[in-house]
């Protein structure tokens, strides 16, 4: 029995992200990247094209699908090179998820269709200075006074955070440990919110990371989302996905960078001979591209089984790790195959190599994949 | 508004061109499909002018192989509403433009339209010769390389920019009329996702030349295809100072180029 993830339909998608990016970044990607951002109108060129609108319902003006969309979508979009600006604009969805999830219709119809259709962005605030993993412990405090929660504390590390029309935010309002958490919606110019700076980072520089301040910052309880101190449910909910996501972009990237290799590796010279010429060359190559499909095919299982609604709670963690884990390998050999070029901003692989660091430490380390992996071993 | 788009599908610019062993054609294989650029410019149009006077039909019409239905869906993705594919290997293969204006006009005549857009040229063959022979078979009048469209409310009349030499010129064209597309035109939309979903239901309807009574033998036919030849290397003039550069380099130019 052999099944097919992509149909027609998905080829057609992979076609029209494909455009985009010839048309709307490639041009542009690599200033950029110095500039450390990108315009804004990009997002509303998205959100026009349908690609911010993926997986998400009609009503709200998004585009149901398949997962395999998404994955096409995902895979697609990296191909612009540069892993930062394709996760800043893609940052609405792991903000607007939960808000989908447990939040009121108002909410919805308010904080949901604007962002879809680029013209607002969304962005998810969990991680804070005094720590990420462990989310259960968060410190912003959020206070009810009246019909306000006074907000208290600080993010950092929030993707597209410098310039977010509204952060959802994790806040503790309850006691200690995880049953304290909720979920805020924290619009931009409400008084005591500001962005304290654009940070400067490794990779992802298109993307601005921001860290946000909250002080005696008054939210109208109506954007409290779900239940007060329900959040952490709807933070770890969400959590599925974004690893998904991070998995298969770690196997996308890595497939460019094998790629990018192998077109370098033909018309490359050492000796008299092209690179690919030696053997150590070849079968370097060749354990790349096994690390790739096998990060490849293990992603798109999980991914599977997740859109038969199976509990993949564990295996998505693997799949990150094991996917994230071979990009680090396949990018290092990228690079390493490119010799001095492969350190050097002119070619794709430098970026891929800085880009990539990232994936097993964004939406939870691997250590903590790890954590999560061994408890579920019950051991 | 009723719009006809012709539409082919041409090999993508990226694609590495390679002439078949026969020096006829190109190797088709492993090429990269995509649909004419100019004529997407059409596609674009059809469908802005159709939600302009939110009413109307735009058909594509393609001569070409099985794969073209791949260009052909893109089109219905974007938002097209029906297709007919002239799927005729046999034909296309010899087709010159005069051919295929003519299996073209055939497939056009039954169809409802006010304006007929075709891409300024295909980006494979460059003859830009079908939309005038379509004008001519259909009785139409032809305006090409348009960059500004404007319908009159009644549909009888548009008037077009299109590109000149240095400037532009503003021409009046009664409607029924074929437009060739330039860049500039516009922006073509991309097949979104739901768009993508539709266009696997909308209708594709496929003749051979012979359902269109089409019996026409091509005019001209390709003797031999040839690559540019590859650049040269470049050539570094020496010389121990400008003066000495410059008489240097308009001396190669006079009689190694033969420019001067
Ligand atoms: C570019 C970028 C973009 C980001 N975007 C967002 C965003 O949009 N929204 C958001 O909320 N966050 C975002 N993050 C934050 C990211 O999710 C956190 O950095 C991550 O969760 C780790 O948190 P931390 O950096 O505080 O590290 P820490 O939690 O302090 O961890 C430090 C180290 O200790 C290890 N460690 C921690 N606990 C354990 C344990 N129990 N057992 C073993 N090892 C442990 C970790 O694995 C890690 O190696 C982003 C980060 C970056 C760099």
């Amino acid at each position: 029995m052999y099944d097919e993830y992509f149909g027609q339909s998905h080829i057609m998608l992979r076609e029209s992200v494909r455009k985009f990016i010839a048309k709307e970044i490639a041009p542009y990607v690599d200033e950029w990247e110095e500039e450390e951002t990108f315009p804004r109108e990009l997002y509303k060129k998205a959100g026009n094209a349908g690609f911010l609108g993926l997986g998400f319902p009609e009503e709200y003006g998004g585009s149901p699908c398949d997962i395999f969309h998404e994955v096409a979508y995902t895979e697609e979009i990296m191909r612009c090179g540069s892993v930062g600006l394709a996760s800043s604009l893609g940052c609405n969805a792991i903000a607007v998820p939960p808000i989908l999830a447990v939040g009121t219709k108002e909410q919805k119809q308010k904080y949901v269709p604007p962002v879809l259709a680029g013209d607002m962005i969304a962005v998810l605030g969990v991680t804070e200075p005094s720590g990420g993993s462990d989310v259960a412990n968060l410190l912003t405090r959020a206070v009810r006074k009246g019909n306000k929660y006074i907000v208290n504390g600080s993010k950092t590390f929030i993707t597209s955070g410098t310039r977010a029309d509204y952060v959802t935010t994790a806040v503790r309002t309850g006691g200690p440990g995880h049953k304290g958490i909720s979920l805020l919606i924290i619009e931009k110019g409400t008084p005591g919110f500001s962005v304290s700076k654009k940070i400067k980072k490794m990779g992802w520089l298109a993307s601005d990371t921001g860290e946000l301040f909250f002080e005696d910052c008054e939210v109208p309880v109506e954007n409290l989302v779900g239940q007060e101190n329900q959040g952490f449910y709807a933070i770890m909910l969400n959590f599925q996905k974004e690893r998904l996501y991070l998995a298969v972009e770690a196997h996308a990237v890595a497939e460019i960078a094998l790629e990018e290799s192998i077109k370098y590796a033909r018309q490359r010279n050492a000796f008299g001979r092209p690179l690919v010429g030696f053997q150590v060359t070849r079968h370097k190559l060749a354990e790349m591209a096994t690390l790739v499909e096998a990060s490849k095919q293990f992603d798109y299982r999980v991914a599977a089984k997740i859109s038969n609604g199976q509990d993949a709670f564990k295996d998505v963690c693997m799949a990150k790790n094991f996917a994230t884990t071979a990009c680090d390998k396949v990018v290092y050999d990228a690079v390493q195959i490119h010799g001095g070029y492969g350190y050097c901003r002119e070619y794709m692989v430098e970026r891929l190599y800085r880009d990539s660091r990232l994936f097993s430490i964004g939406g939870g380390t691997y250590e903590i994949m790890n954590e999560i992996i061994s408890k579920q071993m019950k051991l | 508004m009723n719009t006809v788009v012709c539409m082919k599908q041409v090999p993508d610019t990226e694609t590495l061109i390679k002439i078949n062993a026969e020096g006829t054609g190109i190797v088709t294989e492993g090429v990269k499909w995509v649909m004419g650029p100019y004529d997407e410019y059409g596609v674009e149009e059809a469908l802005q002018q159709k939600e302009k006077f939110k009413a109307g039909k735009v058909t594509i019409v393609s001569l070409g192989p099985d794969r073209a239905i791949e260009a052909i869906r893109t089109g219905l993705a974007m938002g097209a509403d029906t297709a007919v594919h002239i799927n005729d290997a046999a034909f296309y293969e010899k087709a010159d433009p005069y051919a295929t204006a003519s299996a073209l006009a055939a497939a056009i005549k039954d169809l409802e339209y006010d304006v007929i857009f075709c891409g300024k040229q295909a980006i494979d063959d460059d003859s830009g010769q079908v939309p005038a022979i379509l004008g001519e078979l259909l009785g139409l009048p032809v305006i090409t390389q348009v960059i500004k469209l404007e319908v009159a409310d009644d549909k009888s009349k548009a008037t077009v920019t299109r590109e000149v030499e240095g400037g532009h010129a503003i021409i009046d064209v009664p409607l029924p009329a074929i437009l060739t597309a330039q860049k500039g035109l516009n922006e073509p939309r991309y097949a979104s996702l739901p768009g993508i979903m539709k266009a696997k239901k909308k209708p594709v309807d496929v003749k051979t030349v012979a359902d269109l009574g089409v019996s026409v033998e091509p005019m001209t036919v390709i003797k031999e295809m040839s690559l540019p030849p590859a650049r040269q290397a470049g050539k570094i003039i020496e010389g121990e100072d400008a003066a000495e550069k410059a008489k240097a380099l308009a001396k190669a130019l006079h009689e190694e180029a033969k420019l001067i």
